[in-house]
């Protein structure tokens, strides 16, 4: 019991979690298998997880570390064009798909993990607003040098080149990346089971994380920066450590991303999915991991069950997320839930009793 | 509360070299802002298990003396010498690690965080934990964890805090508040605590409970205090040694009973004779 209520706050909150998401799998995988889903949704079971990723650590970086990133996407591309890559050149090496599939996506959160420590190094000395706009320019810098990047592989190995495919100089081979067009011909090896099994492991590395000394650092910080400093906690790494541990989870989510699509191209990744995700950990509610999953989940198919009414469906996302941020944010709704929780629960347990008595919570 | 500690144990005192070495030096300290002096010529040495007391009118550049130590203010003329090295151009971090640590005049919680995880993040640097223990929870990250729960309980015990563990700190009464400053600040482990106006805004009370507990850090944890204070009785009662500081400028250096026969004091304080019967009539 007292083991128990030591570790209550982290079960609570977290373990809920990893059950929502393990129960959705565990609903959702027999579906799919038995070929009982619809085809929209099943084509968007791989996005959702990979956007639930990206929002859980998006969340690290602006409800933990409570620094504004407006650069996800960013990470998000260096890891799926880094994946793609890494693909390629293991294609014939390693025949087994889910392993490849592994390897990619490592590769590709390394990839990212070392954009975020190379951006993470100057930005993190801004503060705010500043840091911000800077994020928001790499994304910007990075989906253009994406743009008029040429990769091919042949025989002799890899070849990169930012003039045109004619300057790659290859013998036979294929291109793997083709500048504006961006990444083409690429063997679908994502799967619903592997999206699982990231956001698995993005829930384990975020919350234990949070859950840690690094962790209570990194919330110490935001809390109070001053005093952080004063109690001797280097400022500048834990910045960091929250920063890159964030990119590098959105590089895994992109490289998983780009092998669910044949052909991908950079500009999938510009500031309007930034924001995307940043609306999600926004209306999740910042530092706040279970909200991120559910707040994803549902945004993420409103448009598509919208998709009937047509012109009308962006008005109506427009309205929902007005709706939540309002009552998400008023006392008095949140009085409105909790009355309507007591009655709800009185009117049960009137059921349960089978006696008339009532008492009033109201 | 079912157990009282009175002593901690050994695990979060320290052995301390209690040689004649002073524990704090500064030279001719001084800081401008702008064309401002705020602070000039500030000579001060602070000894071994010294409870020395900064004393002076409002916006006499105390907290701005506390802020230099800390390094949070770089000063523009003059060393510091903590524990006999000199901590010009480190970070504010870098010299807590020194052994310097503080509390804030306007009180600096984490107030999000429980009363534990407070005094946690305060024993950040006495017991490491890498970042793989930090994300996988494996690999001694239960052993890094209980040590540290259990020494940020010990503290907490120290000052009649367990109970409150796992309170949120933006919840607690102010006095308790400005007792987990002090004991975040212990936690670092440092050879001089700085506190600064700690007996703000409490009751006769509670400043007496805070003198106590001001003799029993520095008799149990064998380290100095420098404290900067309004109440003159508290300021009395437990410095060993004042320093009065006017306009960014000591007036007058001394045990209690010499400062309270100060005349330069008295003026600083109360004016000089003639305007302070100006005024009286004015």
């Amino acid at each position: 019991m007292k083991k128990y209520r030591d570790l209550s706050k982290y079960a609570r909150t977290n373990l809920k979690a990893y059950g929502l998401v393990i129960i959705a799998f565990a609903i959702l995988f027999p579906l799919q298998s038995a070929g009982m889903l619809s085809n929209s949704l099943n084509g968007q079971l791989i996005p959702i997880c990979v956007y639930i990723v990206l929002a859980i650590s998006l969340n690290l970086t602006v409800g933990i570390s409570g620094e504004l990133s407006l650069g996800h996407a960013g990470f998000m591309s260096v890891g799926a064009f880094s994946g793609v890559i890494a693909a390629a050149s293991l294609q014939d090496a390693v025949s087994f798909e889910p392993l490849r599939l592994v390897f990619v996506i490592i590769t590709g959160g390394i990839f990212a993990g070392i954009a975020g420590l190379l951006i993470g190094i100057p930005v993190l000395r801004l503060r705010g607003d500043y840091l911000a706009i800077v994020t928001l320019a790499f994304g910007e810098i990075i989906k253009n040098i994406i743009n008029c990047l040429y990769v091919g592989i042949d025989g002799s190995g890899l070849h990169f080149s930012v003039k045109n495919t004619s300057s790659l100089g290859m013998s036979g081979g294929r291109i793997i990346l083709n500048g504006p067009q961006g990444a083409v011909g690429i063997t679908k090896i994502a799967s619903f089971t592997a999206g699982f099994v990231l956001i698995l492991f993005t829930l384990f590395i975020v919350i234990n994380l949070i859950y840690s000394r690094s962790g209570r650092a990194i919330t110490a910080i935001r809390d109070n920066r001053i005093a952080a400093e004063s109690v001797g906690i280097s400022i500048t790494k834990y910045k960091l450590t929250a920063f890159i541990t964030s990119a590098a989870l959105a590089g895994m989510a992109g490289a998983l991303y780009a092998m669910n699509f044949s052909t991908i191209a950079a500009k999938k990744f510009d500031f309007n999915t930034s924001i995307l995700i940043l609306v999600f950990v926004v209306l999740g509610g910042m530092g706040n991991i279970l909200g991120s999953i559910i707040a994803t989940t549902v945004l993420y198919i409103l448009p598509e069950m919208l998709r009937e009414i047509g012109d009308y469906r962006m008005l109506i996302y427009a309205i929902v997320l007005i709706l939540v941020m309002l009552l998400t944010n008023s006392s008095r709704a949140k009085q409105m839930a909790v009355s309507l929780e007591t009655k709800i629960k009185n009117i049960l347990r009137k059921n349960k009793n089978g006696s008339g008595e009532v008492t009033d919570n109201g | 509360m079912d157990k009282m500690v009175p002593y901690p144990s050994g695990a979060i005192v320290p052995e301390r070299d209690l040689d004649k070495k002073p524990i704090l030096e500064t030279h001719h300290l001084g800081i401008d802002f702008g064309g401002l002096t705020a602070v000039d010529e500030f000579s001060l040495t602070v000894g071994r298990t010294e409870i020395c007391g900064l004393i002076g009118p409002n916006g006499a550049g105390k907290t701005t003396v506390f802020n230099m130590l800390t390094n949070v203010y770089q000063p523009t003329r003059g060393t510091i010498l903590l524990d006999g090295k000199p901590t010009a151009g480190k970070t504010t971090a870098q010299v807590n690690r020194m052994g310097i640590a503080r509390t804030f005049q306007n009180i600096r919680l984490f107030s999000n965080m429980s009363v534990l995880d407070n005094v946690k993040v305060g024993l950040h640097n006495s017991i490491k934990e890498g970042f793989i223990p930090s994300v996988t929870h494996l690999f001694g990250y239960r052993k890094a964890e209980k040590t540290s729960t259990e020494r940020a309980l010990e503290l907490l015990d120290f000052f009649s805090m367990a109970d409150l563990a796992k309170v949120q700190a933006g919840s607690l009464p102010y006095g308790a508040q400005r007792r987990l400053e002090i004991v975040r600040a212990l936690a670092t482990n440092p050879g001089i605590i700085l506190l600064d106006e700690p007996a703000a805004g409490m009751n006769p009370s509670e400043t007496a409970e805070l003198m106590e507990n001001i003799r029993r850090i520095r008799d149990t944890f064998q380290i100095s205090v420098m404290l900067i204070e309004h109440d003159m009785n508290l300021v009395m009662n437990i410095c060993e040694g004042i320093c009065v500081l006017d306009h960014g400028k000591i007036i007058a250096k001394g045990t209690p009973d010499e400062i309270k026969s100060n005349p330069a004091v008295i003026e600083a304080y109360l004016g000089k004779k003639k305007e302070a019967e100006d005024s009286a009539e004015g």
